[in-house]
């Protein structure tokens, strides 16, 4: 039997869920006059105690709950962590750049938290059922944010174009699932991993395979799957963006790595040339398109999928090597690219005067903290050492060598050299003195909620980037935890079926 | 009482959960209208559902049809969303055909 009570192994997911649930009360029952951001704090608080169970959850011995649908490991902590980070970071950061007469304030909270259920949810289900209502969770919440901006033409905009494409993906996935239990009768994800080896309908695990392949790279934004990610970016609100761009990923990552690790190894000489040309084609095409981007937001949005390219790289590497150097490049990213848009935000505001490329040029001189913040972000974006993008993209490519694609980190390595050009052409913008006929632009105003937001963005980056041993050990340990899926009598509640 | 059995086999519901899958790949990626797109996607999670409920019966196990309950539910919610973000695109637009809604463009 299982000794651990099945509610400690949903704990942050339970804290999160009553976090939204208190927001959405108090808000409906202030009265309308009342100022809604003190439930952001609210908010943030909540996440600041899930990041604190999610670490608790570190001590209960590794398993199932809740008759195998859930579980606990040093891989769901990781995705646990990092996740709740980026919300915790997102919050903070909206605290200060949601204008205080916005509409329905306390409902943007609540819907980010619900958000964060649903992604932490996706990175410890090992039922599909769970993964599917899961990534719904996280889904819907961030399709109401993306349109949060309802009277700019805009934000309906990007959110009806995210909502369209987001539920085209979750068909193929849900199509996926459908073939997997049709070809082994079971939903359970170690069960299911038992079974389709052995079963007799290969050509149906084999489409099962491809549909899931192509609803969850459709979540990731990679080539040819990316077509969405310029205008959702560009369309939403940026601390919103700074949330989707980094959150749902990780979520969607740790349910590949899932889905191709633990369900299909079998197949691996099918997904890896599969994952090794989209790897290929994101980095490219989301290189090629960043250089002729005028705005900032659709600029990072390319190179979002880009880095998506090099994520994927990670898994032409053997086993758990390429396990850990995906898991340490989503940590990487999400802080890097947290702390750019994070910088947007606070440069921008949040009804964005500010988004050309043109409209940064000076901005180290009207802010001297902003301005080498932002640089500071590009460096690491291009991948210099000391920054955390660095140890991601040498963890990344080095796995891939290992698992003797040899051309794919030259191709890699080639990308990032591209990729340099217009990262340094924001960086140069941002430097250049500004011209005397130039137009006054307004000061950029920085609050201390944002100040903490961006500080625990450079505080990760620095050292993902300096001292990157115990993020690397942690990502090990999570991606052993997945290639030892735990024994059957550790999964109770759930007899095999064995057919007709 | 077994008609299922004995007179329909099982690959036929998989060709046509198959073919209305398709067919909802096929309107999405055709349809000009958000309404007509949407209800593309609707159809895609039917065909799914359909799936479901035939393997299920193959296997004798009740997991699939609670699955078809929960894409069900799932997908009352996403139209809820979906519908509420179709009215805010109409009045921030006064249009629904697809091209143009095309605001951002490369």
């Amino acid at each position: 039997m299982n000794p651990v009570p099945d509610i400690y192994r949903i704990l942050p997911e339970v804290i999160l869920t009553l976090t939204g649930v208190a927001i959405m009360l108090v808000d409906a029952s202030i009265p309308p006059a009342w100022p809604r951001r003190y439930l952001g704090f609210l908010a943030a608080i909540g996440t600041t105690i899930a990041i604190w169970a999610s670490v608790w959850q570190l001590s209960l011995p590794e398993g199932t709950g809740f008759f195998g649908t859930v579980e606990t490991s040093a891989f769901t902590v990781f995705f646990h962590v990092l996740i709740c980070g980026i919300v915790l970071a997102a919050l903070l950061l909206s605290l200060d750049a949601l204008p205080t007469y916005s509409h329905h304030q306390g409902e943007f909270y609540a819907l980010i938290v619900f958000g964060a259920v649903g992604m932490c949810l996706l990175t410890s289900a090992v039922e599909l059922l769970l993964v599917f209502i899961a990534l719904e969770i996280s889904s819907i919440s961030t399709y109401i944010l993306a349109g949060y901006r309802k009277e700019t033409g805009r934000g309906p905009e990007a959110a009806i174009k995210y909502f369209l494409l987001g539920s085209f993906a979750t068909g193929f996935l849900l199509y996926g699932i459908a073939l997997i239990f049709g070809a082994t009768g079971t939903t359970q994800v170690y069960q299911a991993a038992r079974l389709a080896p052995v079963a007799q309908n290969q050509p149906l695990v084999l489409a099962a395979m491809a549909l899931m392949l192509v609803g969850i790279l459709f979540k990731v934004s990679a080539a040819p799957f990316h077509v969405w990610t310029p205008d959702v970016y560009e369309g939403a609100p940026t601390p919103v963006v700074a949330l989707m761009s980094t959150a749902p990923k990780a979520a969607a990552f740790a349910l590949l790595l899932r889905v191709v690790y633990e369900i299909f190894p079998h197949l691996r000489s099918v997904w890896e040339p599969l994952l090794w040309i989209v790897a290929v084609l994101s980095m490219t095409v989301g290189n090629l398109a960043a250089l002729r981007q005028q705005n900032v937001k659709r600029m990072l949005a390319y190179s979002a999928i880009a880095h998506a390219g090099y994520l994927l790289a990670a898994f032409a590497g053997i086993g758990s090597i390429g396990i850990a150097a995906a898991a340490f490049y989503t940590a990487a990213y999400a802080a890097m690219n947290v702390g750019v848009f994070a910088v947007i935000v606070l440069v921008a505001g949040y009804d964005e005067q500010l988004s050309l490329i043109g409209d940064f040029r000076g901005l180290i001189y009207r802010s001297p903290l902003l301005g080498s913040l932002l640089i500071f972000f590009l460096i690491s974006l291009i991948g210099i050492p000391f920054t955390g993008g660095f140890f991601g993209k040498f963890y990344s490519f080095s796995a891939a060598v290992g698992g003797g694609a040899i051309a794919l980190a030259i191709i890699g390595l080639l990308n990032s050299g591209l990729a340099a050009a217009y990262y340094l052409r924001l960086a140069l913008v941002t430097a250049q003195r500004p011209a005397e006929d130039e137009p006054a632009r307004p000061m950029p105003h920085v609050g201390p909620a944002a100040i903490a937001a961006v500080a625990l963005a450079v505080l990760v980056t620095l050292v993902l980037g300096i001292v990157p041993g115990a993020t690397l050990h942690a990502a090990q340990s999570a991606a052993h935890t997945l290639q030892v899926p735990p024994q059957p009598s550790e999964a109770p509640g759930i007899p095999l079926q064995s057919g007709q | 009482m077994s008609f299922l059995q004995h007179d329909v086999p099982l690959n036929w519901y998989l060709l046509l959960s198959a073919a209305l899958f398709s067919l909802g790949v096929v309107g999405f990626l055709i349809k000009r209208n958000l309404i007509t797109v949407f209800m593309s996607i609707e159809l895609m999670l039917n065909a799914v559902n359909l799936s479901f409920v035939a393997f299920a019966y193959q296997w004798h196990a009740v997991k699939g049809q609670i699955f078809v309950f929960f894409v069900m539910m799932v997908a009352a919610a996403e139209a809820a969303v979906g519908l509420a973000i179709i009215i805010a695109v109409f009045r921030a637009r006064a249009t629904l055909a697809v091209d143009r809604i095309n605001l951002m463009k490369l």
